[in-house]
């Protein structure tokens, strides 16, 4: 689900724009390593692929994305640790 | 009055800088307005990329060690400690050793990285690595020792230092069993975080082909949760579980504790400007290498590039003259691609990786590089 306004409380953020390597989705799970269980990680991202990266990597490592939001000239999504 | 510059770290990010910054500020030092400290916990200075070819018995852990003082210009002051706190009103250091705290005027944090492979049960005892001195030989002992069986190759830290280290390790492996006419009695998996065999897209459809022509299996999607040494498997987040005979890990990573009791980033790793490198909210604290979150990778290359930035920008405030350096995001990487063939990557914050067809030539120039660093940490390259 890809909205435009950003209804959703993230607890901590991971500002990936521009990550070159080894890049957002690197970031992200090293984020969700790190969080408690019930945390939401904001991924601040600019890579065009991320949305359905992120949804794929979450779809089969059991956690969940709350939403999707198109800043412009980035992407804020949030990732709930389940 | 003097004007105190403070490096934190003494690995490749520091070491360039205060060599650079050395030549930079001669006439400064030598009027005694400027003094540099460089605090480093350890006697000696470290160059990390020689580990991949200990556990290969190409070099030896003492062939990436000299003592610090043998790197650094005399120009710099060298004090063995360790950093366990900043004091950002008073502007001084708290120190292990020393009861007296330091004072800085300008602080550079180049702490790098650390291993922490107990955040996985079991890895530590189940697992090997080669990203540090006795885990390298270890390695290498076991690899000799075996006539068969199954290695997996498991990137379990994320983010982890040099990220093409786990790609060029599964290469070499497999050309070095094959060198010696081994290779049919092994299997050999690569196992990664993503959907893919490296975070990089262009690394990873660069790869992926040249792993599967090898016979290397792939396990994608695979964030290791925990090891059993006893029944010798891994089993990832995602429920897929791996029986090994050895198991090659690149452990989880942390950053220096202090950054987070100095309150300049969490685990271990400096909230930067991806540009100017300076410390968020902090207008006197720069951070380079591996303790810098700037989305490049944790590689050597990075840390001396960015080092070269942050002598500029020092040096000009410094003469009271605005700072303009800025980081674009460079980074280099050779990429072993067996024992005797190499490619190589250049890129930046707007330009992406783009592997070529691997040569010997630059698996020679690898090597060449490696011989040649210490010239290049000690400024003479
Ligand atoms: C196996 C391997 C292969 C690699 N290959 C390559 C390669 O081919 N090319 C490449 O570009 N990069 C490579 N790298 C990565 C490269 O080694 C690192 O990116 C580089 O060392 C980073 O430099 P740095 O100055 O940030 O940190 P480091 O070199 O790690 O130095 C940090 C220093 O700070 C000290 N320190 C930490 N905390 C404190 C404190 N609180 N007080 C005092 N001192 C402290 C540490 O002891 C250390 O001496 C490789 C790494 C590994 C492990």
């Amino acid at each position: 689900m890809t909205t435009r306004q950003n209804h959703t409380e993230a607890d901590t953020t991971v500002d990936a724009r521009g990550a070159t390597c080894p890049g957002p989705l690197m970031d992200l799970i090293s984020e969700v390593r790190a969080v408690n269980i019930g945390t939401v990680i904001a991924l601040l991202t600019d890579t065009e692929k991320s949305p359905t990266e992120v949804q794929e990597w979450a779809d089969e490592s059991g956690n969940e994305v709350l939403d999707v939001v198109d800043e412009g000239d980035h992407y804020r999504i949030h990732v709930k640790k389940r | 009055m003097t004007e105190h510059i403070a490096i934190v770290g003494g690995g490749t990010g520091g070491t360039v800088l205060a060599n650079t910054l050395a030549e930079k500020l001669d006439a400064e030092l030598a009027a005694g307005v400027v003094e540099i400290t460089l605090f480093n916990d350890g006697k000696d200075h470290v160059y990390k990329p020689v580990w991949l070819y200990v556990a290969f018995g190409q070099r030896e852990p003492a062939d990436g060690r000299r003592p610090l003082r043998e790197v650094v210009d005399d120009r710099i002051t060298i004090r063995q400690d360790y950093v366990v706190d900043v004091d950002h009103e008073r502007k001084e250091l708290e120190l292990v050793e020393a009861i007296d705290p330091a004072p800085y005027d300008k602080l550079v944090v180049a702490t790098g990285a650390q291993l922490e492979p107990e955040r996985v049960p079991g890895l530590a005892e189940g697992g090997h690595h080669f990203y540090g001195d006795d885990g390298a030989q270890a390695l290498r002992d076991e690899l000799l020792a075996m006539d068969g069986g199954h290695i997996v190759l498991s990137v379990v830290g994320t983010p982890h230092m040099c990220p093409a280290a786990p790609l060029e390790f599964t290469f070499m492996v497999d050309d070095w069993l094959r060198e010696r006419g081994r290779r049919d009695a092994f299997d050999i998996t690569y196992t990664y975080p993503i959907m893919r065999v490296h975070g990089n897209e262009h690394i990873a459809d660069w790869a992926d082909p040249r792993l599967r022509a090898r016979d290397i299996a792939i396990e994608t999607m695979f964030n290791a949760e925990a090891v059993d040494p006893e029944a010798e498997t891994i089993v990832s987040m995602e429920g897929t579980n791996l029986d090994y005979d050895l198991l090659v890990a690149i452990p989880p990573h942390t950053g220096s504790d202090f950054v987070e009791s100095a309150g300049l980033g969490d685990g271990g790793w400096v909230d930067v400007d991806k540009h100017t490198l300076e410390a968020t909210g902090f207008d006197d604290v720069y951070a380079i290498g591996d303790a810098a979150q700037t989305g490049v990778p944790k590689a050597g290359s990075a840390a001396h590039y960015q080092a070269n930035v942050v002598a500029q920008r020092v040096a000009s405030e410094v003469r009271g003259q605005p700072a303009t350096a800025v980081y674009g995001g460079k980074t280099v990487c050779f990429i072993e691609t067996g024992m005797d063939d190499a490619t190589f990557v250049e890129f930046d914050y707007e330009r992406p990786p783009e592997p070529s067809e691997p040569t010997r030539a630059m698996h020679w120039s690898k090597l060449a590089y490696n011989e040649s660093y210490w010239l290049t940490a000690l400024g003479l390259l």
